[in-house]
């Protein structure tokens, strides 16, 4: 297929997949704004989602202060930061409609139809409490998005894009989500005293879906080595880093044929490391030198993947 | 103006339903005005969702809007059918026979039929001049518009050669009205056109370089924001074949190749929807974003076929359009089916004195100008509108022709205060390939203000579904 359609494809499933994780990321972080909880000023709490963006530079010369409102319109609604929802909505229509005649047709008038509506949403306006319900909605038309392709799509080379881009950037997403949690939330653990904090982890918990399969898989309280055993390693948790690869490795497999030799190698050396990997080794060494080594791999990948198939050879 | 001295489609002057329409006014009177408007409203809806837009250039950027759709569809018989197709399939033949020639040996030059001065015509291509294509086709898709005046009046208003647009509301109209109104398609057998892909694909398949077995068809378009994008989508994926733009283009070994994700795949024929000045910066415009730099040397050695041909332009210029009933004679030794609308050349003194006296009554155009931009009406102007038209043509008398206003018929078309007339024209479109073809229908372009004689949809114009009725009567 034409390369720039694969490109196209794959940055379309790319930012419907940020705008989803970003939307998760705001909606638990406003939930947890409204628990009284006296370890974490406003600060503490709405500069995470900032990090997890690695936005930090533009978000301080924009705006003054960690404010829930500030970081609302940031992250949701400031069509100047590239990673916001609407931004990532935004690009992901046009990477859409660059393309339309390569996606079933289901596919292009659900991305069409969000994107009605988010133009819809914005003139209305969004108040701080409607935040919850926007992310829901973010969630719910992406869930809508993954079904569609599912159901419809050929399952050619095209298709084989779309899942690409939407698992590179699950296990990005991801990644950063628990590095950012930990961070914050390691002091706490490790003080002598340390209570670990039910709300926090369950929440982080919730914001990957994986509240309810915690439970299920470990029928345990919540302790926060489990929390990332969970999200690392487990591959029946689906948006574990370990399950984005299992998706990953053989749709590159089949790819892969004349062209890309270093994807293969570089997604099944990632597979292998989160296939055969241990806990144990991985907080020897340290969750956040893992999961920072992790994303840098992951990018790795994405700019393989760009340079043998999606910029097109001479 | 008076609207009652046109022709309408559906009523005769005295008011009663012409026997074509008779079926069609019985379902009217029996369907209510909020009913009507809410199927019209069903289909914005629809149209919006699918994405059926059109850019409106000089708006606010990547402004996306719908062309307005009526509901009401214009009906045609099938002796009118026979007489407009023959028509237009002689005329295209004449313009292609006349490209060749004019490329080639320039018999009609010699013969002192058009005058040598269309050399120096701006979109006369001299890079072209012998060079070979495949059947001697240079236009592969024409749009020939033709207005009605009376009962068997028809005139062509002008003839698209380049890079003619809309023919994908020719097959979504259709697929709206059988989706809005299947019932109405019970009281008429209306011909079908759905297969309008299919013919273009086996036409462009037809005049690859001979001796390509199984050949590479690609439609080539300047990208999401050009106006017509739409329709380059919806008519790749309805051929089943890539849709590209330049950037996914290169040249190399005298052959055209797409970037694919296996490597290079080489093209044999381009359906392109980018105008000559942007095809290749290496030949015409070096500032061309669009194009494939190298596209037209490897053209010109038949490393690949371009659809349209470069240099089609000279043929559809609004100043040649007067020589064509002359090309009919000239290359097929028949007399013209379809009549031109008179035309004054503002290049000849006598023709400029006489039409700044008459402007108030005339339609001016500029001879390369398309979609409605750049026309005076003059029976619809202000005076300072004629007035800063009369200056232009003052600075640039050869840059313009004009003709009489023609009196558009009229065809019913749903408004807020319920159905009234409005003015429309027609363009079918005629493929050239194996033979010359056209499937039985066109774009129908409506305009939607009262009175207005400008159908395009860049000045606001709507479309209609075109039925063509299979045999002479109602079923």
């Amino acid at each position: 297929m034409l390369s720039r359609t694969a490109d196209h494809l794959y940055w379309m499933a790319r930012y419907i997949e940020r705008a989803e994780n970003m939307a998760r990321v705001l909606d638990v972080t406003y939930r947890m704004s409204l628990v009284a909880n006296s370890a974490y000023d406003e600060t503490a709490r709405w500069k995470p989602p900032v990090q997890i963006a690695d936005d930090i530079e533009a978000f301080e010369k924009n705006y003054s202060g960690y404010t829930a409102a500030n970081v609302i319109q940031f992250m949701a609604l400031d069509e100047r930061n590239p990673s916001s929802i609407v931004s990532a909505l935004n690009s992901a229509r046009e990477n859409a409609r660059a393309v339309r005649v390569a996606m079933s047709s289901e596919m292009w008038e659900t991305v069409n139809a969000l994107w009605l509506e988010l133009r819809q949403r914005i003139r209305q306006g969004l108040r701080e409490a409607e935040i919850s319900e926007f992310c829901d909605w973010v969630k719910s038309r992406s869930h809508l998005f993954r079904g569609v392709t599912f159901g419809t799509m050929l399952r050619d080379d095209s298709y084989k894009f779309v899942r690409l881009g939407s698992f590179v950037e699950r296990a990005d997403n991801t990644a950063r989500l628990l590095d950012a949690k930990y961070q914050l939330l390691l002091p706490a653990v490790e003080a002598p005293e340390g209570q670990v904090d039910y709300y926090e982890w369950s929440s982080l918990l919730r914001s990957v879906s994986a509240f309810e399969a915690y439970q299920k898989v470990f029928r345990d309280t919540i302790e926060p080595w489990k929390v990332a055993e969970l999200l690392v390693l487990r591959d029946d948790m689906p948006r574990s880093l370990h399950a984005c690869y299992d998706e990953l490795a053989p749709i590159l497999e089949q790819l892969c044929r004349q062209r890309g030799r270093e994807c293969l190698r570089l997604a099944g050396e990632n597979h292998a490391r989160l296939h055969y990997g241990r806990m144990a080794d991985i907080f020897k060494m340290g969750l956040h030198q893992f999961l920072q080594d992790f994303i840098l791999r992951n990018n790795a990948l994405g700019v393989e993947i760009q340079r043998a198939f999606l910029n097109g050879p001479e | 103006m008076n609207i009652n001295t046109f022709f309408d489609e559906m009523r005769t002057s005295t008011g009663s339903v012409r026997r074509l329409y008779q079926p069609f006014a019985e379902w009217l009177s029996g369907t209510d005005h909020a009913q009507l408007m809410q199927k019209s409203r069903e289909a914005e809806m629809l149209f919006r969702r699918v994405g059926i837009t059109f850019n409106v250039y000089g708006d606010e950027a990547g402004a996306e809007r719908l062309i307005p759709f009526d509901v009401v569809p214009r009906i045609l018989a099938a002796t009118e059918w026979r007489v407009l197709s023959a028509g237009v399939i002689q005329r295209v033949t004449a313009l292609n026979a006349f490209l060749n020639d004019l490329y080639h040996d320039q018999e009609i030059i010699k013969a002192g039929i058009v005058p040598a001065s269309i050399l120096e015509n701006e979109m006369y291509r001299p890079e072209m001049q012998g060079v070979d294509v495949p059947g001697g086709i240079y236009a592969h898709i024409a749009g020939v518009d033709i207005v009605r005046t009376a009962e068997n009046e028809f005139y062509v208003l002008e003839d698209n050669l380049r890079t003619p647009s809309g023919v994908s509301y020719m097959l979504e109209d259709r697929k709206m009205m059988m989706r809005l109104f299947p019932e109405l398609f019970r009281r008429y057998a209306v011909a079908p056109v759905e297969h309008y892909p299919q013919v273009l694909l086996n036409n462009l398949r037809a005049v690859a370089q001979p001796g390509v077995y199984d050949p590479t068809v690609v439609l080539l378009t300047p990208g999401a924001y050009n106006s017509a994008y739409f329709e380059h989508a919806f008519l790749a994926q309805q051929m089943g074949i890539e849709l590209v733009e330049g950037q996914d283009l290169f040249c190399k070994d005298n052959g055209v190749f797409m970037r694919t994700t296996e490597g290079p795949k080489r093209i044999d024929v381009i359906y392109r929807r980018i105008d000559d000045d942007f095809l290749d910066p290496l030949a015409f415009r070096e500032d061309s974003m669009l194009g494939v730099p190298g596209l037209v040397s490897v053209y010109r050695n038949g490393g690949v076929t371009l659809a349209n041909a470069i240099g089609t332009g000279v043929a559809d210029d609004k100043a040649t359009y007067t020589y064509v009933p002359e090309m009919v004679r000239f290359y097929l030794g028949e007399e013209p089916i379809l009549s031109n609308v008179p035309t004054y050349k503002l290049e000849n003194p006598d023709d400029l004195k006489y039409v700044l006296e008459h402007l108030e009554e005339l339609v001016v155009k500029e001879v390369q100008g398309s979609g409605g931009y750049g026309m005076l009406v003059g029976p619809t102007s202000s005076k300072q509108q004629i007035e800063d038209f009369r200056a232009r043509i003052l600075a640039e008398p050869d840059n313009y022709i004009a003709q009489p206003t023609l009196a558009l018929s009229t065809c019913p078309t749903l408004v807020e205060q319920g159905v009234a007339p409005r003015h429309v024209d027609l363009r079918p479109f005629v493929l050239s390939g194996k033979t010359t073809t056209l499937v039985p229908g066109g774009l129908c372009r409506v305009a939607m203000r009262e009175g207005s004689l400008v159908v395009n949809s860049s000045q606001g114009g709507g479309t209609k579904d075109t039925w063509v009725l299979h045999g002479d009567s109602t079923c």
